[in-house]
Parts: structure tokens; C-alpha cells; sequence
């Protein structure tokens, strides 16, 4: 996208009918680290990519609890997601507080949506930098959904925000028709496969990525590093070159074993990249 | 000195009892038609049990006007849930809860609404029985319930002879039971009632009808015997 005499104020159109303000902000979730999002008729996996600005520093928080029965996962300006997700939580508290029963998650979309719209069309304002994949269960079952900094919701299936994103959407939309019926665990390994597509050449381990579930009677919470990391054993989910079809069963397994913090997750298959930036950052949590 | 009457009025017009059990298929609800004016019996054709969505059933005692603010309030509360058009509803459990708030909070500012209200249900399969008492905001849930003479001489009928699926005739006859003697026991009570179903399927609210009395007592056949002087 170029620069043009149109894209200074948010509340001016372009004489091709288009809020390039909206865009840009739409660009600013594009340049956030991957964050993808599936599910099945009972359950909904959300994961993230995590990126830390240094060795030294924690990672950035991506995955949002916002209530037990929804989650969210955001990508873009962090902050902005951080406020969104402090709204969300305050709505479903306050319906809890009156109703005595969860807000349907469809409902807090269109709420969310509805206050991104605002700020497309006031001046003092500008638009939320932050693309958020909701997960949810209601009354009709379990639930995807994307809101855009544009006030645009929509809901899926699957899908994939941030940076490097179209390598997962493409495995997804290979194999979202098996979602449906889907167990927990393929759903949780298909999030773990997606997040390894946006990953080029690096090694996926439980360090680096985030993996969260809500469904089939369990409130939402996130899966913990060492689950994590099993599983990734498990699946055997390593290096880039490994089609995502291909899995070594009995070898990984008994890696596996051998419990799974990051360095152990190294040596368990060798990916055959080099693999130099192994090891833990020391604020791995 | 704080008194409810100086800070937050008198009631004018009152219904008495309501009282609901569950049965087999959802939800029975009974009340008469009066609406007294202190202790005249003075308006015969109030209905005191009004439905609220699909899902619920209301029932009040107390001050007819504020029930009929509350059910303002309810209309515009299921407005807006089904201007949502997106597949979810306002269960009984969601109303009740939502009852006891605005009931509470009126009481809180001194400016309660003077009702007590049962409210019943059926959701997905789920019978649902609370009441909110009086003005306060207390709410419970149960399996029978009743305001005001109601708690004092149907429940204790109830507790013996309420069980589990009811069948619709059962569960009539036993309100019926109830209201008999509330018609003889409660003298702002009226012999014309209502008696109001729901279940899945929805609301019904019956005509009114009248219940049998007998006054034929000996005792009334000669009153002044044994009293003399009198007439």
C-alpha cells in the first residue's frame, strides 16, 4: 500500500469508497506474530506463535482467558488487545452478575464489534490495531470467531491471523471438513501442525508457542508447556521438511518420557536445520 | 426512625397468594383474580400470572400497579433479547435472575416495587421454579412455592403431597386443594381463579373459573345457639 492524500484522517473516504486509516490498522495485525484458531462441534483450540523482543525478556501475551466458557487470542498491537480483552471481561462479568448464566459468545462479538466500529468514524479516534480470534461455547455449541479492526466479525471454522498466516490457512483449509467430528487431540495436534506451518525453519517447541482449549465440559484454560511439549513429542511435529502426514510413532515416544522442558524437545529429533538457536530463553516461564 | 411506608409509600391495590409446583412436564401456577383496595374486595377480574418470552411464566402478589411496571420492564428486556436474532434466549433462570436485581436494587434506594413474584419455566428440558419474596430481593428456588397465605396454608400441604411428575390432573387437583382453603382461610382471596401451565411447548393460562365451596355446616345452621341474647 502506498501513501495517498486520502489515508491521514480516519473519517475520510478515498474516492475509490475505501477508509485507508482501517486498512492500515488492518495491516497492523498482518505484522503480528501468527495466531490460529479450530474447531470441532464441542471443542475450540486456539495457539499463538510467542515472540520476545530478546533473549532476556518474557514473552509477549497472546492468549487471553476472558471468561470460563470463552477465550481469546489476538494479533497486532498487543495493548490494544490488552484492553479489548479487559472489555470483554467486564461484559461477561456483568451478564454473569445479572443473568446468573454465560454471555453467549456470539453476542460479545457483535459487542466487540460494534466498539471497533466506533472508531471508524470518529475523528479524535483511530482504530484498534488488533485482529482477535474469539473461542466460545453457547447454548448452540462451540464457537470461532474472528473480529477485525475494521468492526467486520465473521465466523469459521478455522483460521489464521499474523504474520506468515497463509501457510497455516492452507493446511487448514486442507483439512478443516475433518474438524467437525473431530477428537480434542487431533484438534489440538492440527493447531500444533498449523503453528509449525507459520514456523520457517525454526523448530516448533513448547517455548515458543502457546496452545489453549475450551469445550466438552472443560472451562477454558491454557495447556501448560510440558503438555504442550508431549505432545509435540508425540505427534512428532519437528523440522520443516517433515510433511505433516509423516509421524514416527515408537522413537519420539520414548523421548517423550523423558519429561519436556525445551532442551530435551531438541534432542529429540534431530530437524537437521542446525538447529542453532536451541535452548531455553532464561525467562522461559 | 426508618419506615418502609414514610420513605417508599402504602400499597392501594393488592392481589394475594400465587403459588407454583413443578410437575411432570413443567410448570403449574395458581392465583385468584381479586384485587383488593384495603379491605375492600374491590376489582374481580385481574389477571395476576402473565407469560414473559417463551420460556417463563410470572406470577405476583402485592402492589397490581408495580407488577405491571415490572412487566415493562420485562417487555423491553425480551425486546431486546430477540432483536439479538442469533439463536439464543432468555431462559426462566436468566428472568428470575434478572428479577432479583432490579428488586434488590429498588429496595437498596428505598423505592421498592411491593411484590411478591413467582416466576416458572422450561428450557431444553430444564424445569425451573424460583420466587423472588416481597420487596427485599430474598429469591430461592424450589420445587413448590407461594407468596404471602400462601406460605402458611398451601405449603404445608404441598410438603406432604407434592412428588415427583405430577401428572397435569394431579397437579390441579392439588393447587385446587390449595386454593380451597385460602378461599376459606384468606379473606382478601376470591372464588375465581386462574391456573396457568407451561412447558416446552409454551403458556397457557386457563379462564377463570370458580371452585366448589360448602358451607353447610352445622354449626352455621344455627349460629346462636349457645349465645344468648344474640341474633
Amino acid at each position: 500500500m502506498f501513501r495517498n492524500q486520502y489515508d491521514t484522517d480516519v473519517t475520510t473516504w478515498s474516492p475509490a469508497g475505501r477508509l485507508f486509516q482501517v486498512e492500515y490498522a488492518m495491516e497492523a495485525v498482518k505484522q503480528g506474530s501468527a495466531a490460529i484458531g479450530l474447531r470441532s462441534m464441542t471443542h475450540v483450540v486456539l495457539a499463538c506463535v510467542n515472540k520476545a523482543n530478546s533473549e532476556l525478556s518474557s514473552h509477549q501475551k497472546k492468549i487471553f482467558k476472558v471468561d470460563d466458557h470463552i477465550g481469546v487470542a489476538i494479533a497486532g498491537l498487543t495493548a490494544d488487545g490488552r484492553v479489548l480483552s479487559k472489555y470483554m471481561r467486564s461484559e461477561c462479568i456483568n451478564y454473569s452478575f445479572t443473568y446468573d448464566s454465560p454471555l453467549p459468545v456470539g453476542r460479545l462479538v457483535v459487542q466487540l464489534a460494534d466498539k471497533a466500529q466506533v472508531c471508524t468514524q470518529r475523528s479524535w479516534k483511530r482504530p484498534y490495531g488488533v485482529g482477535l480470534l474469539a473461542a466460545g461455547l453457547d447454548e448452540s455449541g462451540a464457537h470461532l470467531y474472528y473480529n477485525c479492526p475494521s468492526g467486520n466479525y465473521f465466523e469459521y471454522q478455522a483460521f489464521a491471523i499474523g504474520s506468515r498466516s497463509q501457510a497455516a490457512k492452507t493446511y487448514l483449509e486442507r483439512r478443516f471438513e475433518t474438524f467437525v467430528n473431530a477428537s480434542r487431540e487431533d484438534l489440538i495436534k492440527d493447531a500444533l501442525i498449523a503453528i509449525r506451518e507459520t514456523l520457517q525453519g525454526e523448530r516448533l517447541k513448547s517455548s515458543i508457542c502457546t496452545v489453549a482449549v475450551v469445550g466438552g465440559g472443560e472451562p477454558f484454560h491454557i495447556l501448560d508447556p510440558e503438555t504442550i511439549q508431549h505432545l509435540i513429542d508425540a505427534f512428532e511435529i519437528v523440522g520443516d521438511e517433515d510433511p505433516p502426514a509423516n509421524e514416527q510413532g515408537a522413537a519420539a515416544a520414548a523421548d517423550a518420557e523423558e519429561g519436556a522442558t525445551a532442551e530435551q524437545g531438541a534432542t529429540a529429533g534431530e530437524g537437521g536445520d542446525g538447529a542453532a538457536d536451541e535452548g531455553a530463553a532464561p525467562m522461559d516461564i | 426512625m426508618i419506615f418502609v411506608e414514610l420513605l417508599c409509600r402504602y400499597p392501594y391495590v393488592t392481589g394475594t397468594s400465587v403459588i407454583g409446583i413443578k410437575y411432570k412436564d413443567g410448570i403449574l401456577m395458581a392465583a385468584d383474580m381479586g384485587g383488593s383496595y384495603g379491605s375492600t374486595l374491590r376489582y374481580k377480574s385481574v389477571e395476576r400470572m402473565k407469560p414473559i418470552g417463551k420460556h417463563s411464566l410470572l406470577g405476583a402478589s402485592g402492589e397490581i400497579s408495580d407488577f405491571q411496571e415490572l412487566l415493562r420492564y420485562l417487555d423491553e428486556l425480551i425486546l431486546y433479547d430477540n432483536m439479538w436474532d442469533d439463536g439464543n434466549s432468555l431462559g426462566p433462570k436468566e428472568v428470575h435472575s434478572y428479577l432479583t436485581r432490579v428488586m434488590y436494587n429498588r429496595r437498596n434506594k428505598f423505592n421498592p416495587l411491593w411484590n411478591s413474584l413467582v416466576l416458572g419455566g422450561v428450557k431444553k428440558g430444564q424445569k425451573y421454579l424460583g420466587t423472588v419474596v416481597s420487596m427485599i430481593g430474598v429469591h430461592f428456588e424450589d420445587n413448590h412455592v407461594a407468596t404471602g397465605f400462601g406460605n402458611h396454608l398451601a405449603r404445608p400441604i404441598l410438603r406432604d403431597e407434592w412428588h415427583e411428575n405430577l401428572s397435569f390432573e394431579d397437579g390441579v387437583k392439588l393447587l385446587e386443594k390449595c386454593m380451597l382453603v385460602l378461599l376459606y382461610r384468606d379473606r382478601s382471596a376470591i372464588n375465581k381463579l386462574q391456573i396457568a401451565k407451561i412447558t416446552e411447548e409454551g403458556t397457557t393460562i386457563s379462564p377463570p373459573y370458580s371452585l366448589k365451596t360448602f358451607w353447610g355446616f352445622s354449626a352455621f345452621k344455627n349460629p346462636t345457639l349457645g349465645a344468648e341474647g344474640s341474633w
